[in-house]
């Protein structure tokens, strides 16, 4: 992974003392909380319900041992003994101090983390599919071009006051898993004919109150071209998005109000000014990146392991968790685990810092010590030999991190909702607690097969539950909690947006609709092979509608 | 409120006018781009500095052709927020060559002096409290990792140099005592001087 | 018009305060000052203006309460649940402190 030189270690330091003089002018009065509110956030600190919350980077959700050892270390010192990982593969802590957040910040820094970036009308974290690097079916490991976006996007100058804030994610394969049709820019690695790596790029991606899914303006890009062509993209979006109203402030909107050609065009007229000027990667810079995501000394290995296969046998609790949450590997003998932070009845994405420390240590004796945070709340070690998947899942289980349901109904993605959130309509965690509790059974969740659940607290949809298969959206009815439900979202690359399937559910009705949605899919679909979207995609929402609003 | 220009604090020669009838002026004359386009003529005829206002949603493209005729464009910052004038300073400092004075109007903060400056900008109006922290504001980082207007060279490109300048006293401790060749140019050295650097 | 008070949250931690009837303010909603009539809440919301202008405190707001015999109820979730804390996390947050 990579590391940082020292132009890397000096910037993050003076970033934290810059912050921590910032701090000082906003507790003497020098600064207004209107001035010093654009400051924070680009330090990654927000105003909650009930206090602040810093939000700290994973830079494509990549971590070594030492830093998730870290991250550990400052919820016990400075918060309340854990954190919150979040579906840009970053980390949130809900309780820190506005005096110990440049001390945090410090902390972050010696382990090569920061939280810059992480809010405010910027580029964001660039999120990349959490599988980088080991997926057997990657083109390239979009970590590479997400570490040469990072550096571009950190403290641009022209590009610190945008209109709103700006997201980019990178996927590796032709598989999308890091939502790219949901992004502001999404970047989709490729070949073309000659061989040459590039991009499709796709832009105006968007949830929240108008979800819309990025467009194609280039059907290929040159990897050279990146950073010139980005800047591009940004520069007319810097110009052109609307400053009168935050809520078309995105330039999702500027894409679908110029019209996606003309938009093409206007970007495609910019680039052709600084195409080939100071931003033209070299070969060799991004070879030099790519050196940092040099796989491990993996060994040479068989890929059958019959020592896996006795172990599968003897024990069912093992089996289910290899069937839901281990994946192919690039290596033979290798492979990718994922470790579920959605026990059945627990807060999703949450982790105490002794879980982080557990996963550190696996991650140290088995995992090369590097572990992924992915875009469904979950962290992944991506770098298990086969056979040594039965010790990782026994430490796991001691850790109460083993549950079997990955891509699961329970394996949900929810936002902090109400419970936290300042922007929220509804609660979303106790809904997400019911849910899984109910279909808490493992045979009953592998019956049913993958299904995505997502639960949003309001139209902000950070749990974007628009590009779910099954999207859950909280609403605020005259003082009560609602639910309304969405079907036949997806976020891979068959991208689309749920539809609405009818009027909301309270509190005590949700559940049980969940459950008639399932019902209906078990009935309908052709065979057990037939995943719930597919299913949904053949038979449309009516006998969905009908059977959830059957007695009104 | 003062204005700082090329680092130093100044007196505004400059004044801005926002009506017909004060065109007569003379001295330094700031107008605003409707005044320029009503009376672009008698404002071309005029002898005596020019300046030209750009509000924010107001881009140099506008007046590309007619930049010579301007000694400044002064960039409005409506709010701090509204970062549309980093752009245009950018386009008319590396896009359109614009080499007179590109001053940033109305919110100007200590928060925003450093990335004001890499973008172009050479003279800011400032907030009371923003000069106070010009020293602070404009060494807060050493490098940044990005090129800008300001030609300074992007942490990419120290990395380089530093890469090349380890390999260079590699090879030259590695190499046996010999006399001291003749003087040769330093491709090394002088690319760190270049103006514009390659990432 | 309904009863209300005034919250906002502390510069320093960031929890949750309300604007007493003696003009500082208090974690505890009992503390509050309510406001009955629309003069009342005006006088309350300047208050509150010019500590947050002062620094003190990040931004206030006015909220619906029913005065209670043990002191004034939020009518809003959203408020009941600033009293509170997380309702997933009762180890958390003022209903932990304050027991």
């Amino acid at each position: 992974m990579y590391r940082y030189d020292e132009f890397d270690r000096t910037f993050v330091t003076q970033r934290v003392e810059q912050f921590r003089e910032q701090v000082a002018r906003r507790v003497s009065g020098e600064l207004s909380e209107d001035e010093f509110k654009p400051l924070r956030l680009t330090n990654g600190l927000y105003l909650q319900l009930h206090a602040y919350m810093l939000r700290v980077a994973i830079p494509y959700g990549t971590l070594s041992s030492r830093q998730l050892r870290r991250l550990a270390f400052i919820a016990r010192r400075y918060d309340r003994g854990y954190g919150h990982f979040t579906t840009r593969q970053n980390i949130q802590f809900n309780w820190p101090t506005l005096g110990e957040v440049p001390d945090i910040l410090a902390e972050l820094a010696e382990v090569e983390m920061h939280a810059i970036q992480t809010s405010g009308n910027c580029i964001r974290n660039t999120t990349a599919d959490a599988t980088a690097g080991v997926a057997a079916d990657e083109i390239a490991d979009s970590r590479i071009y997400c570490e040469l976006i990072r550096q571009w996007s950190t403290l641009h100058p022209e590009f610190s006051f945008l209109p709103r804030k700006f997201k980019v994610a990178v996927t590796g394969s032709g598989r999308d898993r890091a939502v790219t049709a949901a992004h502001d820019i999404g970047l989709r690695l490729k070949r073309d004919a000659d061989g040459r790596t590039g991009f499709e790029v796709l832009v105006g991606g968007g949830q929240g109150r108008t979800p819309i899914l990025a467009v194609t303006i280039r059907e290929f890009l040159p990897a050279e071209h990146l950073l010139s062509y980005l800047e591009a993209v940004l520069r007319v979006y810097n110009q052109l998005g609307r400053r009168d109203n935050i809520y078309k402030a995105r330039i999702k909107i500027l894409v679908r109000e110029t019209g996606t050609a003309e938009f093409a065009r206007l970007v495609e007229d910019e680039w052709a000014h600084i195409r080939d000027g100071d931003l033209a990667l070299p070969e060799g810079e991004i070879a030099r990146i790519r050196d940092y995501f040099a796989p491990p000394p993996h060994e040479a290995l068989d890929d059958a392991c019959p020592e896996l296969d006795a172990q599968r046998a003897a024990n069912r609790a093992f089996d289910a968790w290899v069937r839901s949450n281990v994946e192919a590997h690039k290596r033979p003998g290798y492979a990718v685990a994922t470790v579920s932070l959605k026990p059945h009845g627990g807060i999703p994405g949450d982790a105490s810092a002794d879980q982080m420390e557990a996963v550190a240590d696996l991650a140290d004796a088995f995992g090369f010590s590097e572990i992924r945070v992915t875009y469904k709340q979950n962290l992944l070690l991506p770098d298990l030999r086969k056979r040594d998947l039965f010790a990782v899942w026994r430490g796991l289980t001691e850790a109460g991190l083993a549950t079997a349901n990955s891509h699961r109904l329970s394996d949900i993605i929810a936002c902090p909702g109400l419970d936290y959130c300042n922007l929220a309509n509804a609660r979303s965690i106790p809904i997400a607690q019911m849910i899984s509790t109910r279909f808490a059974d493992l045979e009953r969740e592998q019956e049913i097969g993958n299904v995505t659940v997502n639960i949003s607290g309001c139209i902000n949809a950070c749990a974007h539950h628009h590009v779910a298969n099954i999207g859950i959206l909280g609403v605020d009815k005259k003082g009560k909690e609602f639910y309304q439900v969405t079907l036949g979202g997806a976020a891979d690359e068959t991208a689309a947006i749920g539809d609405i399937v009818g009027p909301a559910f309270d509190e005590d009705a949700i559940v049980g609709a969940v459950e008639t949605v399932v019902d209906v899919y078990l009935a309908e679909r052709r065979d057990a092979a037939e995943p719930f979207i597919d299913t949904y995609r053949r038979i449309g929402i009516k006998p969905f509608k009908e059977k959830l609003y059957a007695a009104r | 409120m003062p204005l700082v220009r090329n680092g130093a604090a100044v007196q505004d020669p400059w004044t801005a006018v926002t009506t017909a009838d004060q065109l007569d002026r003379s001295g330094p004359l700031l107008v605003t781009l409707d005044l320029w386009r009503t009376h672009r003529d008698r404002l071309a005829g005029r002898t005596g500095p020019l300046g030209l206002l750009l509000a924010s949603d107001q881009s140099p493209a506008l007046v590309a052709d007619d930049l010579d005729r301007f000694d400044l464009i002064a960039l409005e910052f409506p709010k701090f927020t509204d970062g549309r004038a980093y752009s245009h300073a950018r386009l008319l400092r590396e896009r359109f060559g614009f080499t007179g004075e590109v001053r940033a109007v109305g919110h100007v903060l200590r928060d925003q002096i450093a990335f004001m400056l890499r973008c172009g900008f050479n003279a800011l109006d400032l907030d009371e409290r923003a000069a106070t922290g010009w020293d602070t504001a404009t060494t807060a980082f050493s490098a940044w990792y990005q090129p800008a207007t300001d030609g300074q060279a992007p942490i990419p490109a120290r990395r380089r140099h530093a890469a090349q300048a380890r390999a260079a006293a590699a090879v030259i401790r590695s190499a046996p005592v010999r006399p001291e060749p003749a003087r040769q140019p330093d491709p090394v050295g002088s690319a760190v001087c270049a103006a514009t650097w390659a990432y | 018009m309904p009863h209300t008070a005034i919250t906002a949250n502390r510069l320093l931690d960031g929890f949750v305060i309300y604007l007493t009837a003696v003009g500082g303010w208090s974690e505890s909603l009992a503390d509050a000052a309510i406001a009955a009539t629309e003069a009342e809440l005006d006088a309350l919301q300047a208050a509150a203006e010019r500590d947050a202008r002062a620094g003190r405190v990040i931004g206030p707001y006015a909220f619906d309460v029913q005065p209670g015999a043990d002191g004034p109820v939020p009518l809003g979730q959203r408020e009941t649940l600033r009293t509170l804390g997380p309702s997933v996390r009762t180890d958390l947050g003022y209903q932990a402190t304050r027991r």
